[in-house]
Formats: structure tokens, sequence, C-alpha cells
């Protein structure tokens, strides 16, 4: 249901001052590589903000990107702000079930014709696919999606799933699984990838929107340049031992223990795009990294299928050995079957030879 | 990235194949052909200064380094440069362990950086030189200047993705491994085959020399 | 209409093509070094004459018809065939430019062995018509009348007579069972007839038995020159029929390269068999006579004298160490040239080259490297073990106006025997 308060009332009713809510506003800014001459503009458009309605559909998920984001939940800021949006329809936070939040699901869409946000998390069985490998409510996501997203104002792909397919995807995708954007053609579409994603990347996207009614510049895979912009690698608190040529070559050896770069125990972040080296997870307590294991790459597509979490990225995902053994086979086969033509021929050849005789040069 | 994915799966089997199939099959098409036996009274043996001659091939004589220093020194620095860059760059030996299940340690990436650079610079010279030299001009044809290409391509996609001089890093990784493929593809149909028959073609001349008696 | 057709050549060239020719097309990578020790090129510096490139026409035989590849090639039109004219204009490349010195082959980074390969593309250039004149000539002569230079026997036997005369020593001719056959070439009995006297010296103060062949005195081997195995098994044949039937240990190579090359390395691969006798130049058995103690001189030659390496005793038979021995027994001031021993450069005339009127010019300007090795060392005297590498360098010590005396070594040798020990 839509409040008419705005967001600037709402905290200040929950108690929270207004340094702290600057502090928010600036953190946010940062967080967006905004510069601080922003910070006013955000905090007027917050201030002034109305909770839009947003309906978070959920479907082939793990609900880990809720998880993620609600987990950061804490007498934090973040989390009011969350409060702030109309939730109008999420099937984990939700009080109403059945037939009511599915009422409810399209009361929003009516009421909010052209204004709501879709948020989306999980991947769906793709339109040709068959439809009973997920349903709500006896619809296929994929209808539900369409239908959904309709009069939405924008769609955050919340999640690798939703994103660019993420787990269901991955070979051999026995439910025909596609990604949002392979469905969604005709509404702006946010990708907010992660297995699951940062909290903060979320609430910053949200945030951007609220601020500036549009959203925030993508990279060509739909990601906001502010927090996929720059590699895990290049953000590397690690890079150092990289450049040094010191790696860790098992979990528990010296260099392990020294810290020491995880590429040989398949570290992805050379080729993965995330905020986790600088914004870290839990409030900024640790990343996968720092804890000491690679990065799994879970912000890039097909990061399932991009070969073994601990080989390195230098190897492929195809099994080399086994094409080659089988190709030293067939060389052998065919060099033994040309070598033994070329003798032949040669053989020939010698047959055919002709005595010279010093007659026969005096002849030509 | 997909383009990445596809390099570094289904594209890099079929490279390896075709590499592989093409190296075998030609070094059975050249050893099959044989030799005639000989029956002159051998000066000395072949086994051994065959493959003496493996290594003692790579010293030249000293007034051949003075006439042909530039296709020597600029020979020499690219070909350990490339090994250099191939075989110690820490990435690099984790694919070969992969496949071989054999690894050394590798040299601290900005030492290969360097050697790299080097490589490059001295691939450009040799490419230079091949043009203006009249020897050179005159034996070389497409085939010398589309291997150098081919050579070139993978030492300078390995450092442009390196330096992640190219946006996004998953494109000039791809294209870095793509450039190897072609290299894999080519080489056997080449004069890049040499990588491999070079221990071939050594071993025969030391051997015939060394059953002449021949103390080189 | 002559039976040499290209069509025989192009089967001869097939024949020829083996594993290591093989090896040695799929690894040149055209990087030119092996102009840079071919005395052609470096004296004329045109890259007509490089190496490599003389063996084109076999190296396409090879592509087009032993290599996978190649034949793929072949089918969809994208080869070039080998032709009559390009053969022709192949003849300088593989004759008159090359004297086989096996220079190249030692340089090549991929251990190329280049003239191992002119020999036996000299096969197609052979029986497609396509070999010089000249050589022709030679091998006619040699196959019909027994010498290349048309020396027959008679004129042989004056010699001898003239021999016997100078040493007061009987020259030992068809002697059954004697232990030494000396060969002699057609150069020495010609220009050098001292050789033969020098022989008669040694062998009486080693106190070893020997003869001479009437019918097997020729080591020149026209067909070795000429390129055709046919023509160089027919000549080594009248050798080794001999030989055997007299029955004589060894038969002695003379002071001849190619020759040597002939009856020692290629005789046996042309006959299909082991000889029944052994095989040494005459510099190894001098320094085997030395080493035994057989061998003694009273007197040295005290002039700065260098020694030139022939290609086919040195880089192409190992024998390096024996002739310097010599020279150390018999000489007292004796200097190396710059490269010399195995890395030595051709005189310009083995290999036939030499008969090659039309192309004298060429060989003298590639006499510029033997000038500079020369100049380096100034020597008063030059020594070798040739008859041909004499010849030429004479011919090109002249050109050049250097006035540098030529000598044998057998000849110096014998010169300096201890006299009463080699008196009759």
């Amino acid at each position: 249901m839509v409040d008419s308060i705005t967001l600037g009332e709402s905290l200040r009713r929950q108690g929270v001052s207004r340094r702290g809510f600057m502090k928010f506003c600036a953190a946010t800014a940062s967080m967006m590589a905004l510069p601080p001459s922003m910070i006013p503009a955000i905090a007027a458009s917050l201030e002034k903000a109305r909770r839009p309605s947003v309906i978070w559909l959920s479907f082939q998920e793990c609900t880990g990107c809720t998880e993620s984001l609600t987990r950061s939940h804490a007498p934090t800021v973040e989390g009011l702000i969350f409060d702030f949006i109309s939730l109008d329809y999420h099937h984990t936070l939700q009080v109403a079930s059945g037939d009511q939040a599915e009422a409810a699901r399209e009361a929003a869409m009516h009421e909010n014709a052209g204004k709501y946000i879709v948020v989306v998390d999980g991947s769906i069985p793709g339109p040709t696919s068959n439809p009973g490998y997920s349903t709500i409510a006896g619809i296929s996501n994929y209808d539900t999606l369409m239908e959904t997203v309709k009069g939405a104002a924008a769609v955050i792909a919340v999640g690798t799933c939703a994103a660019y397919g993420g787990l269901p995807m991955a070979n051999p995708n026995p439910t025909g699984a596609v990604a949002i954007q392979d469905v969604v053609k005709d509404k702006p579409i946010v990708n907010v990838p992660g297995c699951p994603p940062i909290p903060t990347v979320i609430t910053g996207v949200l945030a951007h929107f609220l601020t500036f009614a549009k959203l925030p510049e993508l990279d060509s895979l739909g990601r906001p340049v502010a927090f996929y912009g720059q590699s895990i690698h290049d953000r590397c608190y690690r890079r150092p031992f990289y450049d040094k040529g010191l790696f860790a070559a098992t979990f528990d050896d010296e260099g392990a223990r020294k810290g020491w770069c995880l590429y040989r125990l398949g570290c992805k972040g050379p080729m993965t795009y995330n905020a986790c080296a600088t914004a870290k997870w839990n409030l900024g307590t640790s990343w996968p990294v720092e804890s000491g294991h690679g990065c799994l790459g879970c912000s890039e597509p097909n990061f399932w299928d991009a070969g073994g979490f601990y080989q390195a990225l230098s190897i492929p995902t195809s099994n080399v050995t086994r094409t080659a053994a089988a190709a030293v086979a067939a060389g052998a086969a065919i060099g033994i079957a040309a070598g033994l033509a070329n003798r032949a021929r040669k053989s020939a050849s010698k047959a055919k030879h002709q005595t010279v005789t010093v007659d026969q040069l005096g002849e030509g | 990235m997909d383009f990445l994915l596809w390099v570094r799966g289904p594209a890099f089997d079929v490279a390896v194949a075709i590499f592989v199939i093409g190296v075998v099959a030609r070094l059975l098409e050249i050893l099959l052909l044989g030799r005639a036996r000989s029956y002159s009274e051998p000066k000395g043996s072949q086994v051994g200064p065959g493959f003496a001659e493996i290594f003692k091939r790579s010293v030249p004589l000293p007034d051949i380094v003075r006439r042909g220093a530039v296709t020597l020194v600029g020979g020499y620095i690219f070909h350990i440069g490339l090994f250099v860059t191939i075989f110690l760059f820490v990435p690099h030996i984790e694919f070969i362990n992969s496949v071989f299940g054999v690894r050394w340690p590798g040299l601290p990436n900005p030492v290969v950086d360097a050697v790299t650079v080097i490589t490059m610079v001295a691939l450009i010279v040799l490419l230079v030189h091949r043009i203006i030299q009249p020897v050179k001009r005159m034996l070389s044809g497409f085939e010398d200047y589309f291997t150098w290409l081919v050579t070139f391509l993978p030492i300078l996609t390995g450092w442009l993705a390196y330096h992640r001089v190219v946006d996004p890093y998953p494109l000039i990784l791809g294209i870095h491994i793509l450039s190897v493929l072609l290299l894999l593809v080519v080489l056997p149909f080449t004069k890049l085959m040499h990588t491999f028959t070079v221990f071939i073609s050594r071993w025969y001349n030391g051997a015939i020399y060394g059953r002449r008696g021949v103390q080189s | 209409m002559s039976s040499l057709t290209l069509e025989r050549g192009l089967h001869d060239f097939k024949a020829a093509i083996d594993a290591p020719i093989a090896s040695f097309f799929s690894s040149c990578v055209h990087c030119g070094l092996c102009a840079e020790a071919c005395l052609f090129y470096v004296e004329t510096g045109d890259p007509k004459y490089t190496p490599i490139r003389k063996l084109e026409p076999l190296r396409r035989v090879w592509e087009q018809e032993y290599t996978l590849f190649g034949r793929l090639k072949k089918l969809v039109g994208l080869s070039k065939a080998v032709t009559d004219e390009e053969l022709e204009e192949w003849k300088e490349l593989l004759y008159a430019s090359c004297t086989m010195c096996g220079r190249c082959s030692q340089v090549c980074p991929v251990g190329n062995d280049i003239a191992y390969m002119v020999k036996k593309a000299r096969e197609g250039m052979v029986s497609s018509g396509h070999a010089p004149e000249p050589l022709v000539g030679a091998a006619t002569r040699a196959v019909k009348i027994g010498s290349p230079m048309g020396v027959k026997w008679p004129a042989v036997q004056n010699q001898i007579k003239h021999v016997e005369a100078d040493t007061g020593l009987k020259i030992p001719i068809d002697v059954q069972g004697a232990e030494y056959m000396p060969l002699l070439s057609s150069m020495e009995i010609i220009n050098f007839p001292e050789y033969l006297g020098a022989l008669a010296k040694i062998f009486k103060q080693a106190g070893i038995t020997w003869t001479l062949a009437s019918k097997a005195f020729e080591a020149t081997n026209a067909g070795h020159q000429i390129g055709s195995s046919d023509i160089e098994r027919e000549l080594v044949v009248r050798v080794v029929n001999e030989a055997e039937r007299l029955g004589v240990k060894f038969v002695i190579g003379p002071e001849c390269g190619h020759a040597f090359n002939a009856i020692r390395w290629d005789g046996p691969e042309l006959i299909g068999r082991p000889y029944k006798f052994r095989v040494l130049h005459i510099i190894e058995l001098l320094e085997q006579l030395r080493t035994q103690g057989r061998l003694k001189v009273d007197s040295k030659v005290t002039e700065r004298l260098t020694f030139h390496d022939p290609c086919n005793m040195a880089r192409k038979s190992g024998i390096v160490n024996e002739q310097r021995n010599l020279l150390g027994m018999v000489a007292t001031n004796f200097v190396d040239m710059p490269d010399n021993g195995i890395h030595n450069w051709c005189c310009g005339g083995g290999g036939g080259a030499n008969s090659m009127e039309e192309y004298e010019h060429l060989r003298l300007k590639a006499f510029g490297v033997k000038r500079r090795q020369l100049e380096a060392v100034e020597p008063e005297l030059l020594v070798t073990a040739c008859a041909n590498c004499r010849l030429t360098i004479e011919e090109g010590l002249e050109h050049y106006k250097m006035e540098i005396p030529i000598a044998g070594l057998t000849e110096m040798i014998a010169e300096h025997l201890k006299e009463d020990e080699s008196a009759a």
C-alpha cells in the first residue's frame, strides 16, 4: 500500500538524526563516485522522496540475494530506506500469502502503473521451456514476469541468476533457464549481479533511482559502473604479491598463511568486476580473498561454467589432456598413412630411374 | 563473457586437436622417408654427435657473429624472450601443469613484463631487417610475413592483457588466447614447424658429420 | 630426341629426397645466415647465391610430393611446378656457384646440410639434361677414356719413367697382394708429377709394400662432380674391382678433395656393400707412419708457412690434426690462417666448379675471401693437400698479383726425408 509520508518524515519518526541522514548521503555519494558537491542534492532528493512501489519477483532463486540484503539489516539507514520503499510484493518478507499476495501485487501494479519498480531475483525457464519447471500460483515465471513488467518504470535484476542466468543456467541447464534481459526487451534494466550481490550495492542503485529519477550509468553488461567498473584484481590488496610473483600453492601453505596472491588456487579476480575488494561484506568485515579463498567471479555471466573454482584462470575449461591424447593417436594414424604413401611414391620414382650414361649426356 | 568462455573451451579443444594432429602427422611424414643404409667405414659414431649437435649448433661461428649480427642477436633475444614469456610466467605455468602435471617456479611478473617488451622490439627489428636485407628479402614470401604476424600477436595481446590496456579484461584476454590458438593451428603447416624439426635436422647434421669423424 | 627429360629429372629429384632432406626443408626459417658462410655470396653480395635458395626446385618437389599440405595445395592449383626454364637458370646456382664445400652446412642454425642437398639435387639436373657442358665432357672422357682430362695409361707410364729416373726408385705396378694401392688424380699426373716420386720415397723409407693399378689409377670421379650416382658408380667400380682383384689392404686417396670423398664415403653406398679393403687419405697414412716412427726427416722448412685445409679433407672427412702434426715435424714456422681447419674457406674450385671456364670471373671474385685469409697471415709459402685447390689458388694468386708459392704437403715431406734411408 502506498503511504504518503516522505522519506525525511519517516526517518525523523524513526529517530534518525539529520546528522545520521547526511552521513548516509555522503557515504552513498562516495560509493557512487559522485563529488561531495552532490551530497546536498542527494539529501534534498531523498528528503522529499515518496515511497515508490516496489514489486519484488522471486523465480528460480535460492533466496540468497534477499538474505544478503536483509542480513545487513541492523538499525542502519539502509534498512530504514527499505522500510521507506513500499515493498508491495516479496515472497520472503510479505505478510500475505496465496491469493491475497497475488491480489496485492496486481493492485500495486494497477495503482502505480508506469511508476513502480520491478526487482527480480532468480532466473526463469525460457519461453520455449516447459513452464512447469517453475510456477507461482499456477502461473509460469515467464508469464508472471512479462505481465508484471508491462507497467514498470524500470527493472532491477538482482543477483547473477536474474542478471545472467546464474546457477540454473549452468551446464546442462535442465530448465532452459534464461536471464531477465534475455526476455525483457522494452524496459530499462539494471543488472546487479553477484552471488549474492553486496547489500550496499543494491541500496546504492535504488538510492540513485530515487535521487535522480533515472538509472545509473551502466557498463556493457548492464551493471552500474559505479560498483562494477573496477575489477577485483585492480583493487585487490594482495595485488603486490601477484606482481612480485608470490603465490599460495595450497590453502594452508606458507604462502597462504602469509596472505599471498591466490591466482594459482583459482582466483578469478582478474576477470571479475565487482566492489568486493573495496566495499567488502558484512559491513566491511571481510571478503573472500581476505578470508583466504579465491574470488569465484560470481558477478560474471556463466561463472559456474568458467572452469573449476580451484583452477587458475589460465587453465582452459576443456579437457586438453584428453583431446591431445586422442589427437596424438589420430595424428599418428594420418602420419603413418602419409609416410607410407611417401615411401611408396619414392620407391616408384626409384623404379622409374633410368641409368644415366655418358652417351645419353652426349645427346642432350 | 561468452567470448572468453568460448576460447577457453570448445575453441581451445579444436585448436589443440589440429595442432597435435598436425605436428605428429608431419613428424611421421618426415621420418618415415627414412635414410639409406651406410656401407662405408665410419670414422666416428652417429648417435652421440647427433645429440651433441642439437646443443652445439646454438653456438655460432665467430665470423658469422660478425656478418649475421642482426639476425643472430635478434634471433636469440626473440627466442630466449619467447621462452621466458611462455614458460616462466606463472599463469602459463599453471596451464602447462594442468595438461602435463609438471610445474616449476616462475619469474616475478614485472620481470616477464620487461622481457616481453624486449622480445617485441626484437621481433620488430627482425621484421624490418627481413624487408631491407637483400638475402632475407629474396628468400621471404607470404608465409614468412604471415608467420611473423602470427607469432607477434600472442606476445602483443598477452602484454596488452597483462596491463589491462583494453576494457573489459575478458575481451582482451579472450583475444590473447584466440591469437595463441591461431598460432597453434598454423604452426604444423608452416616454417614454424622448425620448433620441432630443428631437433631432427640438427641431429641428422651431427650424425652425418659425426660418422665422418668431423669434430665440430 | 634426347632421353634426358624433365620427367626423368623430377623422378630423380623425388628418389633423392630422404628423411634428412625432409627435415631440412621443414626446418628452414629463411634466416639467410647460410649466405654469410658462402664465399660466392660474401664476395659478390648477390643474394641469388644464397645456399638454401639453390635448392628451391628440389624443395618444391619435396613440398608437392611428400607433404600432405603440399599435395593439397597442388590439388587446388596453388603450387608452382618445376620447369625446364627454371632448372636451366639453376644450373649456375647448383654448379658454378657451389663447390659443395659445406660451409653453409656448418653454419645453418637449424642444422641443414645444404651441401648434401646440392649433391642430391644434381642427380635430377643430370637426368633432365641440365648438367653443365664442361662436366658432361669430363664425365664422358672419364668413362670412355679412363680419365676426365683424357689421360690414358701410356701417358701415366711416361710420367712413371721420368719419376723412376729422377728418384732412382722403381714404381710397382699391378703387384698382387701389395698392402697399399695409391690412386692418382689426373691433375697430379699432368701438373704435379712430383707427387708420385714423393710417394715412392716415403714408402721406401717407411718400408711398406705398395702398387699402382694400371686399370685403376685414376682417382678423380667426374660422376661425383656432375652429381650422377650412376656415373660415379661406374668409375668407382673400376677401382674397387682392381683393388679387390689385387687383394690390397688399403686404397690411398691422393691429394685431391672430391676424389677422396668419392672413394671413401660414396663408393660403398653406390655398390651397396662394404669394401674388402680400407680407404685412407694419403695424409692420414703419412700421419700414421709418423706416429709409428716410420717417417723421418732430417731437414726442415724454415719459411713462414700456412696451410689451406681442403674442404673435402677437413670439413667433410675430419682430417685436420694430421696435417698439422706432419707440418710440426717438417716445418719450424707454421702459422694458421684465421678460419682454419674445418672452418676454412673454400678455394672456390671444387665440386667441378673449376672446369667451368665460363664462370672464371665468379671464381676469381670469390677468391677474395682466400686473399683476405692470406693477407692476415702473410705467409712466404702456402701448403695444401689437394691438387685442385693448388691449381685454383695459383690462378687466384696470379690474378691478384700475390706472390706466394704453393707446395703439396706430401711432396714437401718427401723433400726433407732423411737422405741415407731414401737412397736406392
